[in-house]
């Protein structure tokens, strides 16, 4: 269907075409959905353990992805969901491992810090902090020596920049020139402690000059800011093979995790419902709209498709059995 | 077979698997320019260059974790610590990354990495870089880890852990690079993980150790030959997993059993030996097990007290008499 001069117009503005404005929106949903459908089946006592949300940091996990090719890689911490999702994987077997159920993508056997989907290049949830960051290099390292193009993308947050692997891994990483794009997800608080408690420099992409790392800071609530900013990044690394630092900046909207659900001891009421206003969905559907790109009718149905999935998702991994007590013993070594 | 030192037959082991497989790097301090601080890896840097070959700065948490990464994505790294005291540094990276991942993933991403290096008592190295490591290891479900003996070991264990897929730590002595020994020269000599050899038969009494240890126990043996004590000596190799079967088999033809580590003796290597055996095999046993470990102390720097730390042939021998009046049955 031929577009009309109102359409064009209103993609020169937004900067991206309706088919791209639709799959962000629909990808941003998708995560937000998914992270509520979680919390819900976490007070119903179907997820266990420790749940962290990534409600609010949205548009960085979606705008990273939508620059990556398909063998390309991410890894990432604890807080993990949004940047899986966004790199394929199917949210039905995510919610039956964090059901802890036999068709979750780790068996049952990983849980909510732990997704991995080997099928679309996702190295994994790693949760203790700082760790993921050589893990990257280390990808990086072997897609080098292996003289392929593809990237790393590793994301992690702000509370791991005072661990002496952020440190390593930049050093290394830039010493041999791996193709490795670090995105530091800044959200303000490592669990309860403000960046301003933790970090002598505060300016954390600032870290990346030290080590001689292309370094950025990014507005990390806007989905086409973060695209532009790592797509700039991923195209250098893919054709120099060295390594880059983009500071996110972001907020969750959530506590740290299920067990800290109002977030309040650390932070102002007044704090979080002013960052609530820079809610990335929000602000990218209003622009979409604004520019024309998208319908009411359109935004409407890539809600109602969002929220499909996810209920599928629950659907499924309800459904889904428990782990057979033998599992307890398997995949500790891998046989011959 | 032909006459190599230890060092030589590690180093005959790493060239061997890197011609064979082109996805073997060995990463690590001074593996490459400096030729090893232990000469451990010489020459290779000359055959394999720089791409295979990799020196790293001072950072093992860091490099670890870069070979455990490359590893996800099918490289096989052999990642050298340049003392195992130092793979303290890395012991989250090891722990919580390689020894975990298979099994958090659901079997999606195994890691075929070694982290190799000299570990134990050396000499007057001072309480830093004279710890039995393999303890902080064996605990751990998802690592191999192996403590090779004499050079053929060195060779055979070494070239089976880099083609595993696992993680696998392989620690080694300063003490016995020098050690000499019969080696096979053919390439495809390798010698299974989680088999224990038995180095002497013998009727009376049944001696667990390795490395070190082990080279102790059999001057000892020998002297308890003289005394008409039939010694059995068994070296248990590969820790994790442990060959049971060989030792509770031991066991059951001598019926008693002196266990001898370096390390401090609490929650060692010969506590686990002698649960097992009473679990296994207690109506075998004629007397208790006996434990020569090491003393409860850090490694003292001074010589004197250094003897005094590590166990004495005396100590051994006094142990192996002790069990073989023992009577129990």
């Amino acid at each position: 269907m031929a577009k009309t001069m109102a359409e064009r117009k209103g993609s020169a503005a937004l900067g991206v075409d309706a088919e791209l404005a639709k799959r962000l929106l629909y990808d941003m949903l998708r995560i937000r959905r998914f992270e509520e459908k979680a919390a819900e089946a976490y007070t119903l006592g179907k997820i266990g353990g420790f749940l962290h949300l990534y409600i609010g940091q949205e548009a960085v996990a979606v705008g990273a992805t939508s620059v990556l090719r398909g063998d390309d890689y991410a890894i990432s911490a604890y807080r993990e969901h949004g940047h899986c999702l966004a790199k394929g994987s199917d949210p039905k077997r995510m919610m039956a491992e964090l059901f802890g159920r036999r068709d979750g993508l780790s068996k049952g056997k990983g849980g909510s810090m732990h997704l991995f989907d080997r099928s679309v290049g996702f190295l994994g949830g790693h949760a203790i902090v700082g760790a993921h960051l050589p893990l990257a290099a280390g990808a990086a390292f072997a897609i080098k020596y292996e003289a392929r193009d593809a990237v790393v993308v590793c994301y992690f947050g702000d509370g791991a920049v005072a661990q002496g692997e952020f440190h390593e891994s930049l050093n290394l990483a830039a010493l041999w020139k791996l193709p490795v794009i670090y995105i530091c997800e800044n959200n303000r608080y490592a669990m309860g402690t403000s960046t301003e408690r933790a970090l002598a420099q505060t300016q954390i992409w600032k870290f990346g000059q030290t080590y001689g790392i292309r370094s950025e800071k990014v507005d990390g609530m806007d989905v086409l800011a973060v695209r532009e900013v790592v797509g700039r990044a991923v195209a250098r690394t893919r054709q120099d093979t060295t390594p880059s630092l983009i500071e996110a900046d972001t907020y969750r909207f959530r506590g740290h995790s299920m067990r800290d659900p109002a977030g309040a001891v650390y932070r102002t009421k007044e704090e979080v419902e002013r960052e609530k206003q820079r809610d990335p969905i929000v602000i990218f559907r209003e622009r979409a709209l604004k520019a024309g790109v998208l319908t009411e009718a359109d935004v409407r149905a890539i809600e109602k498709d969002a929220s499909d999935r996810i209920d599928e998702a629950v659907a499924f991994a309800d459904a889904s059995p428990e782990p057979p007590p033998e599992w307890l013993f398997t995949d500790i070594y891998k046989e011959d | 077979m032909a006459v190599m030192t230890y060092r030589e037959a590690l180093n005959l082991a790493l060239r061997e698997e890197m011609r064979r497989d082109p996805r073997v790097v060995v990463i690590g301090e001074e593996v490459g320019l400096y030729e090893g601080a232990y000469k451990v890896t010489q020459g290779l840097l000359t055959e394999f260059g720089p791409k295979r070959v990799v020196d790293t700065p001072i950072a093992e948490s860091g490099f670890t974790g870069i070979g455990i990464g490359a590893a996800m994505l099918g490289l096989r790294p052999v990642v050298e610590m340049m003392t195992f005291n130092f793979a303290l540094l890395a012991l989250d990276q090891i722990v919580n990354s390689a020894a975990k991942m298979c099994y958090m993933s659901g079997g999606q991403f195994n890691v075929p990495i070694v982290i190799r290096g000299p570990g134990g008592p050396a000499a007057q190295l001072a309480a830093q870089h004279s710890q039995s490591m393999e303890t902080y290891f064996y605990h751990v479900p998802g690592l191999k880890v192996v403590r090779p003996t004499t050079p053929m070991d060195a060779k055979g264990l070494l070239k089976a852990a880099i083609r595993d897929d696992n993680p696998v730590i392989f620690i080694e002595a300063e003490t016995l690079y020098a050690v000499k020994g019969e080696v096979p020269e053919d390439p495809d000599f390798v010698i299974p993980l989680g088999q224990a050899a038995v180095r002497r038969e013998g009727t009376d009494v049944t001696v667990i150790a390795y490395m070190g240890m082990m080279y102790r126990a059999i001057e000892v043996a020998d002297e308890l030959a003289k005394e008409g004590i039939s010694v059995e000596l068994v070296d248990p190799r590969t820790l994790r997993p442990m060959d049971v079967e060989t030792i509770i088999g031991s066991v059951r033809k001598t019926h008693r059993v002196v266990v001898v580590e370096a390390g401090a003796g609490f929650a060692g290597m010969g506590s686990e030996i002698s649960a097992f055996v009473t679990e296994h095999a207690f109506d075998d046993l004629d007397a208790p097990v006996e434990r020569v470990t090491g003393a409860n102390a850090p490694m003292p720097y001074a010589r004197n007290l250094e003897k005094l730390k590590t166990p004495t042939k005396d100590k051994i021998a006094a142990a192996i008499r002790r069990v073989c009046n023992a009577n129990g049955s």
